[in-house]
């Protein structure tokens, strides 16, 4: 039977209750030697040239299908390492918990951090519990900052060059698609799930086989269409994409279509975008389609000089147009 | 029998073989036309259909688009949105509104920049969930910012009718509903106006019936195809109306006939007739008043009415575009976005200076979004 333990003020307060929800909770699955040491800050031994990235996650609602905002924490964050080349190793986790917070649903998150995270083998270091008055905070706000060394380094939205190929890691939106289908119900049949994962294997894998690799980023808010666009513009390049050629699930372009969204512009928690030199193309595709969550790897354009800062969107029927960044407030606190 | 797919609603009329057939089609039948056809779009949603899909780079140098004025964000004049951010500053409010209003500037601020303000200021899926905002908090005036044509009236109706059955007090209305017949006529009123063909709305036409076209070839001479919103339904209209040219016809035709009748949704024109009758004036963004071409609610209803209710808040000045801002003559067919001065430089989609500008149905935010390729 579920407890009916609830977070209370006490928790955050620095005394007993504080030291047992450490010990029993964040101890219990964070477990190692770093951590339980309980210094003031963390001590590390780190050779080479680190990545450091810091993230915080507000989702609405907090348990979505496909994931909830304890594995987007740890998702979020150690993929923000992937995409610069950087092996995650050490992350922080700071928690603003509202008064009443369930004990139950704070362990289950606690538990699908730990889950993630063996995923790349990253470890949680420090971190803090704060626990603010009911209203102060919606349930739970996470806060991940990390650290990784770089493995592969001159990654950078500043290094497309013209003949560079576009490689999507797979079907685009189900985030942003999923998180609307929970807010707004809708009564729609179809497991939708998010496609929030962490990407490291896949970042692996491609520099494993010694892939060249002149950008790499993950679609997240803003989604595909950000991600081209900040591309084009920082390289000073144009990026012609193939739209069929961009996989999207037919469920997500469903509810595009109901709502009037487009799938482009839906957020991915899972899923990046590559750019590598035209003679690689094929040994990255086939090291990320031997990856689970990249086995629908796919080429959607190339890198070319036609309008400088643009991308532009080639239809079947021979017609194209450009694809603007997102406007507006489609979708406030999706991560 | 396999289960009907939302996709099998979509795809076939995005078929890209379709798309290059029609447009062969229509760029042979084209060569016979006698003059350029200037085809008006009446509503957003095939504008939008016209510029996303790049529909006009598949189509001859002698037919082109006017983009009308169907888009019910960009024809609100400034002084009504200026009343959604005086109602929404009424102490113990909620106001709702649908969408894009949300981003509209007024003459001083916007409903976006009075929410950050704190204020209870909240954008609708469906203009239903009012009556659950209501309920939930009695203790508020709920106010609902009604915004639209024709195809969104029946649901504000709706909101209407639930609220009487369920006795529900604290609900208001600011009624903005437009009617699409003489907002056409006015700006056909203009002699140097250049249309000569329309494509009829969709979805306003689901509602209203295709019957609301028929004075238009009379009236003006010139064909109207009531067309669906996907490219092949756009295409397959833009064919209907360069046969009829060339066979010197002048109809009323409906492509959209899935979904379009000549009378429509009588059930739903009723339930607006019961609710709402036509407003004697009403000010349009870019066009300027044109009487009857608005609805407001029918006295029975005053005790719900935002606007006479709270009567002594809102502002009654008309407040004009800046002079520079030539959306009346770009939805007269006399000008393209690109031949204003202010376009893309003074006057963007964050920072409108005019009505078209505004949504992503306007003719100026469809330029800016998609471009000329």
């Amino acid at each position: 039977m579920p407890s009916r333990k609830r977070i209370q003020l006490s928790h955050g307060g620095g005394g007993e209750e504080t030291n047992s929800l450490i010990h029993d909770l964040f101890y219990r699955y964070f477990d190692n030697d770093i951590l339980i040491a309980a210094e003031d800050a963390a001590v590390l031994e780190v050779k080479n040239k680190i990545a450091f990235t810091t993230d915080s996650f507000t989702v609405s609602p907090i348990f979505f299908n496909g994931g909830n905002i304890g594995k987007l924490a740890i998702a979020g964050t150690v993929n923000d390492l992937a995409m610069m080349g950087a092996k995650p190793l050490y992350l922080s986790s700071a928690f603003m918990i509202e008064e009443g917070f369930s004990f139950d649903d704070l362990e289950t998150i606690v538990k699908s951090m730990a889950d993630e995270l063996k995923i790349c083998g990253a470890k949680i270091v420090c971190g803090d519990t704060k626990v603010v008055p009911k209203g102060a905070v919606d349930q739970i706000f996470i806060n991940t900052s990390g650290i990784g060394e770089i493995e592969k380094e001159g990654i950078s939205a500043n290094n497309l060059h013209e003949g560079d190929v576009i490689i999507v890691s797979g079907d685009v939106g189900r985030h942003g698609a999923a998180i609307l289908m929970e807010r707004e119900g809708l009564g729609i049949s179809g497991d939708l799930q998010s496609d929030c994962a962490t990407l490291w294997p896949a970042v692996q894998a491609l520099i494993d086989s010694n892939v060249t690799i002149s950008a790499l980023r993950d679609a997240t808010r803003g989604g595909l269409s950000a991600v081209l666009n900040e591309w084009a513009e920082q390289s000073k390049v144009c990026l012609e994409i193939e739209e069929a050629s961009v996989p999207v699930d037919e469920a997500v372009q469903g509810i595009c279509e109901l709502f009037g969204f487009e799938a482009f512009d839906f957020a991915n928690e899972g899923t990046f975008i590559i750019a590598v030199p035209h003679h690689h193309t094929l040994l990255a595709v086939q090291a990320l389609q031997k990856v689970d969550v990249t086995s629908n790897a796919s080429i959607i354009g190339r890198v070319t000089m036609k309008k400088e800062g643009k991308v532009i969107l080639h239809s079947l029927y021979g017609s194209s147009r450009y694809l603007d960044l997102p406007k507006g407030e489609l979708l406030p606190r999706i991560c | 029998m396999s289960e009907l797919q939302l996709k099998d609603l979509y795809s076939g009329f995005r078929d890209p073989d379709t798309i290059k057939a029609l447009s062969l089609a229509i760029n042979d039948e084209a060569k016979k036309l006698k003059e350029p056809l200037k085809i008006m779009e009446v509503c957003g949603g095939h504008t939008h259909t016209i510029m996303k899909y790049g529909l006009k780079q598949l189509l001859p140098d002698n037919i082109d688009f006017i983009h009308g004025p169907g888009c019910p964000v960009c024809i609100m004049p400034k002084e009504r949105i200026d009343h959604a951010i005086a109602l929404a500053q009424i102490e113990n409010t909620v106001l709702l509104t649908l969408g894009d209003m949300i981003r509209v500037p007024g003459s001083k601020s916007s409903l976006a920049v009075e929410r950050a303000n704190r204020y209870d200021i909240r954008a609708l899926y469906s203009p239903l969930d009012a009556i659950k905002i209501a309920l939930e908090n009695p203790e508020k005036k709920v106010i609902f910012f009604a915004i639209g044509f024709e195809t969104t009236t029946p649901m504000t109706a709706a909101v209407l009718e639930q609220m009487e059955k369920r006795g529900i007090k604290n609900l208001y209305f600011h009624i903005n509903h437009v009617l699409v017949p003489p907002a056409v006529d006015a700006i056909m009123s203009d002699d140097r106006a250049k249309i000569n063909a329309f494509i009829g709305p969709a979805h306003v036409s689901v509602i209203t019936g295709a019957k609301i076209y028929l004075p238009l070839p009379k009236n003006y001479h010139t064909p109207v195809v009531v067309s669906g919103f996907e490219p092949v339904d756009v295409m397959q209209s833009i064919l209907m109306i360069v046969k009829q040219k060339n066979e010197n016809r002048c109809e009323m035709e409906i492509q959209y006939s899935r979904s379009v009748t000549l009378d429509g949704n009588t059930k739903a024109q009723e339930m607006i007739n019961k609710f709402m009758k036509p407003r004697e004036h009403f000010r349009w963004r870019g066009i300027g008043d044109i009487p009857l071409s608005a609805l407001e609610l029918r006295e029975e209803y005053a005790a719900y009415d935002a606007e006479k209710i709270f009567a002594d808040i809102l502002p009654t000045e008309p407040i004009d575009d800046h002079k520079l801002c030539i959306c009346g003559t770009i939805l007269k067919g006399l000008a393209k976005p690109n031949d204003c001065k202010v376009f893309g430089t003074a006057c963007t989609p964050n920072n409108p200076m005019g009505s078209c500008m505004v949504s992503s149905e306007g003719a100026c935010n469809a330029y800016y979004r998609y471009g000329e390729i």
